[in-house]
C-alpha cells in the first residue's frame, strides 16, 4: 500500500467526521437530511476506495448502497415525509448547541485514546485509523440521538451512527458479511421511515386506522 | 439420524411463515402456527437426544445451545397454543381484525425462526443479523395494537433496540479485528468454534474494548438496567402472547450472545474478568427493579419489572462464575422462562376477562375465576421465590453460592430479592383476594399451558431428574 493511499482512506474517514460535526448544530430539517445525504456520499466514497486499496469488489456493492439508498432515496423520502407533515420548523435541542458541540469533541478525544492505544499492536494502519473514525462517528451520532427531541432528526442521528458501523466493517480487512450486515441496516432504515410516518400520521390525524380505532376507544380506557 | 440437522429446527417455523402469511382464515392460521410449534419442539428434541452434527461455517448445535433451543421451542409451543384462545377473545372484542392476524401469525414463526437461528448460529455476524431480524419482528408486534401507546412503545423499542444492536455490531466487528492476525482474513475469523479454539492468542485489549460493546449492546436487549427502559413498555403495550414470548424468550437469547462472548473472553488469559461488570450490572438491574416493582399500576408492566429483577439475578450469578452458580444461573433462566410465561398465560385471559390491566381495577380473582385466580396466586408465589417451587431452589443456590465467595454482594442480593418478593406479595393480595372487582364474565380460556408450566416449575421444586441435574453442572463447567 502506498502513503497515497493510505492518506486518501485516512481523508475520506476524517471528513466523515467532520459531516458528522456538521450534523450536530444544523437547526433546520431540510438543511440535516441534505447533510445526511452527503454524510451518506461521503461514506460511499469512503467504502469505494477501501474496495479499490482492498481489492475486495463486493464492497463496491456497500459502496453502491450507501450511494443509492442513503445518499437518494431515504433523504429524498424523510424531505417527503416532512414536506407533507408540515414540520419542518426550527429543531428544539435538548442541550445548548455550544455545550453539544464540546462534549462532541471530548467523544473525539475519547474515541482516538482508546481505539489508537487498543488497537497498537494488533491491526494494520488503515485498519487503526478507521475504526478510531468509526468510533468517532458512532459516538457522535449517539450524541445527537439524545439531544434531539423531534424523531426524525433523531432518525437522522441513528443513520450517521449506522454509517460508523458499515465503516468499520469495511475498515475490518476482509471480513465477510459485510454486504448483508450493510443490507440488513437498509432494511431496518426503511422500516424506521415507515414508522415514523405512522407514527407521525397517527398522532397529527389521531389514526392511522379510522374504522378500527373509534369503535374500540372508549372500552379500552 | 439424519433429521436431527439444524436446519430443520429453522427451516420448519421459516416455511409455517410463508404458509401463514397466505392463510387468510385465522382459525386455520392459529392451528397451523400451534401445529408448527409442535413440530419445531419435536425436531428440537431429537436435536436434544442425538449425537450433535458437526459444526459448519453458519450453524452449529454444542451442549450449551441445545439446552436453549429446547427451552425456545417448549415455551414457543405452548405460547402458540395460548395465543390461539387469547386472539379469539381479542377478535370478538374487535381489538383485532382477520388481517392483522394473518400478518400476526407470519411475524410469530418469523421470530422463532430468528430466535432459533441467532441460538444455533456459528458465526458471530450471522448471529447479529438474527437478533436483529427477532428484534424487528416483536417490534412490529409490539405495535400490532394501533393505539397511541402500542406506537409510542413500539417506536421506543425501535429506536433503543437499534442502538444497542449498532454497539453490539460494533464489538463484532472489533472481535473480527482481534481475530484476523491470528486466524487470516475470511470467514473462519468469524466462526465461534475456530474463535473458541483460538482466543487464547488474540490481542487482550482488543477483546476487552469489544466485550464492552457486546455487553452493553446486548445487555440492553436483555433489559439490563440502566439500558431496560425499552422493556416495560414493550411487555405492556403489546399483545400478550408476545409478552410472554419476549420475557421468557428474547431475553434468553440476548444473555446467550453475551454469554458466549464471555466465554471468549475467559479462554484468553489476558483480558479483564468479565465477570465483574456482569456482577455489577445484574445487581443494579435487581435492585432497581425491585424498587420500582412498588410503584406500578399496570399489571403487565409489573410483571415486566420483575423481569428485570430476574434477568439481573440470572446475569449476577452468570457474572459470578463458579460452577455452582453458573448452574443456579442455568436453572433460574430455566425456571424464569417457564414460570414468567406460565404468568403472562394468565395474566393474558386476566386482562381479558377484566377489560382492563390496569390493577386497581382487578380484584377478588380467586372467587370470580377461581383457575385462573389460583394460577395467578402460584406464578407469583413462585416468581417472588418462595418455597417449594422451583425459583426458590435457584434463587437459593445463587444466594448460598455468593456467601462463600463474596458475603457483601450476597446481602445486597438478598435485601433486592426480599424486596421483591415484597412488593409482588402486597399486589397478589389485591389481585386475587377481597372484594371482586372488574368483569365477571365467565372465562373462555385454555388453561392447559399456564397449568402445564406452573405443574414443570412445582415438580422441579421438588425433585429434579438426576440426568438434568448431570447435564446442568456439565454445561455449567463449560461456561467457565
Amino acid at each position: 500500500m502506498t502513503s497515497l493511499d493510505f492518506d486518501i482512506s485516512h481523508l475520506l474517514a476524517g471528513s466523515l467526521v467532520l459531516v458528522s460535526f456538521m450534523l450536530l448544530y444544523q437547526d433546520r430539517l431540510y438543511a440535516l437530511l441534505n447533510l445526511y445525504a452527503l454524510h451518506a456520499l461521503t461514506l460511499a466514497l469512503a467504502v469505494a476506495w477501501q474496495a479499490r486499496i482492498q481489492h475486495a469488489p463486493h464492497l463496491y456493492v456497500t459502496a453502491a448502497i450507501a450511494l443509492g439508498f442513503k445518499a437518494i432515496v431515504i433523504p429524498g423520502a424523510l424531505r417527503r415525509i416532512v414536506a407533507r407533515l408540515g414540520i419542518h420548523r426550527e429543531i428544539e435541542t435538548a442541550v445548548g448547541i455550544g455545550l453539544t458541540m464540546l462534549a462532541g469533541m471530548a467523544l473525539v478525544a475519547l474515541s482516538m485514546v482508546v481505539m489508537l492505544r487498543v488497537t497498537s499492536g494488533a491491526a494494520g494502519a488503515v485498519a487503526r485509523e478507521d475504526l478510531a473514525l468509526a468510533l468517532a462517528v458512532v459516538l457522535l451520532g449517539l450524541l445527537m440521538m439524545v439531544t434531539r427531541r423531534n424523531a426524525v432528526s433523531q432518525v437522522v442521528g441513528f443513520m450517521s451512527l449506522e454509517n460508523g458501523l458499515v465503516l468499520a466493517a469495511t475498515g475490518a480487512k476482509g471480513m465477510p458479511l459485510v454486504v448483508e450486515i450493510s443490507v440488513a441496516f437498509s432494511v431496518l432504515i426503511a422500516l424506521i421511515v415507515v414508522g415514523i410516518f405512522l407514527f407521525r400520521i397517527r398522532e397529527r390525524f389521531d389514526t392511522v386506522d379510522i374504522a378500527a380505532l373509534d369503535q374500540f376507544r372508549g372500552e379500552r380506557r | 439420524m439424519t433429521l436431527a440437522t439444524p436446519a430443520l429446527v429453522l427451516l420448519i417455523p421459516l416455511s409455517a411463515a410463508v404458509l401463514l402469511a397466505f392463510l387468510s382464515n385465522h382459525r386455520v392460521g392459529a392451528l397451523v402456527n400451534a401445529v408448527a410449534s409442535f413440530l419445531t419442539l419435536l425436531a428440537a428434541v431429537s436435536l436434544l437426544i442425538a449425537p450433535h452434527p458437526a459444526a459448519d461455517h453458519y450453524l452449529m448445535i454444542d451442549d450449551l445451545n441445545v439446552v436453549f433451543i429446547a427451552l425456545n421451542c417448549l415455551v414457543g409451543f405452548t405460547s402458540s397454543v395460548f395465543s390461539a384462545s387469547y386472539i379469539a377473545h381479542e377478535l370478538e372484542t374487535g381489538r383485532l381484525t382477520p388481517a392483522y392476524l394473518r400478518f400476526y401469525h407470519a411475524m410469530y414463526q418469523i421470530l422463532m425462526f430468528a430466535m432459533i437461528l441467532a441460538l444455533s448460529a456459528n458465526n458471530i455476524g450471522l448471529m447479529w443479523v438474527a437478533i436483529e431480524v427477532a428484534t424487528l419482528t416483536t417490534v412490529m408486534m409490539v405495535g400490532l395494537y394501533r393505539t397511541h401507546e402500542a406506537l409510542e412503545a413500539a417506536w421506543k423499542y425501535f429506536i433503543l433496540g437499534s442502538v444497542g444492536i449498532g454497539l453490539a455490531l460494533f464489538g463484532t466487528i472489533l472481535v473480527y479485528v482481534a481475530a484476523e492476525p491470528v486466524i487470516g482474513e475470511g470467514i473462519d475469523a468469524m466462526d465461534w468454534t475456530v474463535l473458541i479454539g483460538r482466543a487464547a492468542a488474540f490481542d487482550p485489549a482488543l477483546l476487552n474494548v469489544a466485550f464492552v460493546f457486546l455487553l452493553l449492546g446486548y445487555g440492553t436487549k436483555v433489559g439490563l438496567a440502566p439500558l431496560h427502559a425499552w422493556l416495560p413498555d414493550a411487555h405492556a403495550e403489546g399483545p400478550t402472547p408476545i409478552s410472554a414470548v419476549l420475557s421468557g424468550l428474547l431475553l434468553n437469547v440476548a444473555l446467550y450472545a453475551v454469554l458466549r462472548f464471555k466465554m471468549l473472553m475467559a479462554a484468553n488469559a489476558g483480558t479483564v474478568a468479565p465477570g465483574p461488570l456482569m456482577v455489577t450490572l445484574g445487581l443494579v438491574s435487581l435492585v432497581f427493579a425491585a424498587v420500582m416493582l412498588y410503584r406500578r399500576r399496570d399489571i403487565k408492566r409489573m410483571f415486566a419489572y420483575s423481569s428485570i429483577e430476574h434477568m439481573g439475578i440470572i446475569t449476577f450469578a452468570f457474572g459470578m462464575g463458579s460452577p455452582l452458580a453458573n448452574f443456579a444461573g442455568l436453572l433460574h433462566m430455566t425456571m424464569h422462562s417457564l414460570t414468567k410465561s406460565g404468568i403472562f398465560f394468565a395474566v393474558g385471559h386476566i386482562a381479558q376477562v377484566k377489560g382492563t390491566q390496569r390493577m386497581s381495577e382487578i380484584g377478588g380473582l380467586t372467587e370470580t375465576h377461581p383457575w385462573l385466580g389460583w394460577s395467578l396466586v402460584l406464578g407469583v408465589v413462585a416468581i417472588a421465590g418462595l418455597p417449594p417451587l422451583g425459583i426458590f431452589m435457584s434463587e437459593f443456590l445463587v444466594v448460598s453460592s455468593t456467601f462463600a465467595r463474596a458475603p457483601l454482594l450476597a446481602v445486597i442480593l438478598v435485601a433486592g430479592l426480599l424486596l421483591a418478593l415484597g412488593a409482588l406479595l402486597l399486589r397478589l393480595n389485591g389481585l386475587a383476594f377481597g372484594e371482586p372487582r372488574g368483569g365477571m364474565a365467565p372465562v373462555k380460556a385454555s388453561h392447559v399451558p399456564m397449568l402445564a408450566h406452573l405443574a414443570l416449575v412445582f415438580a422441579a421444586g421438588l425433585y429434579l431428574p438426576p440426568p438434568l441435574v448431570a447435564w446442568f453442572q456439565h454445561v455449567a463447567s463449560l461456561l467457565g
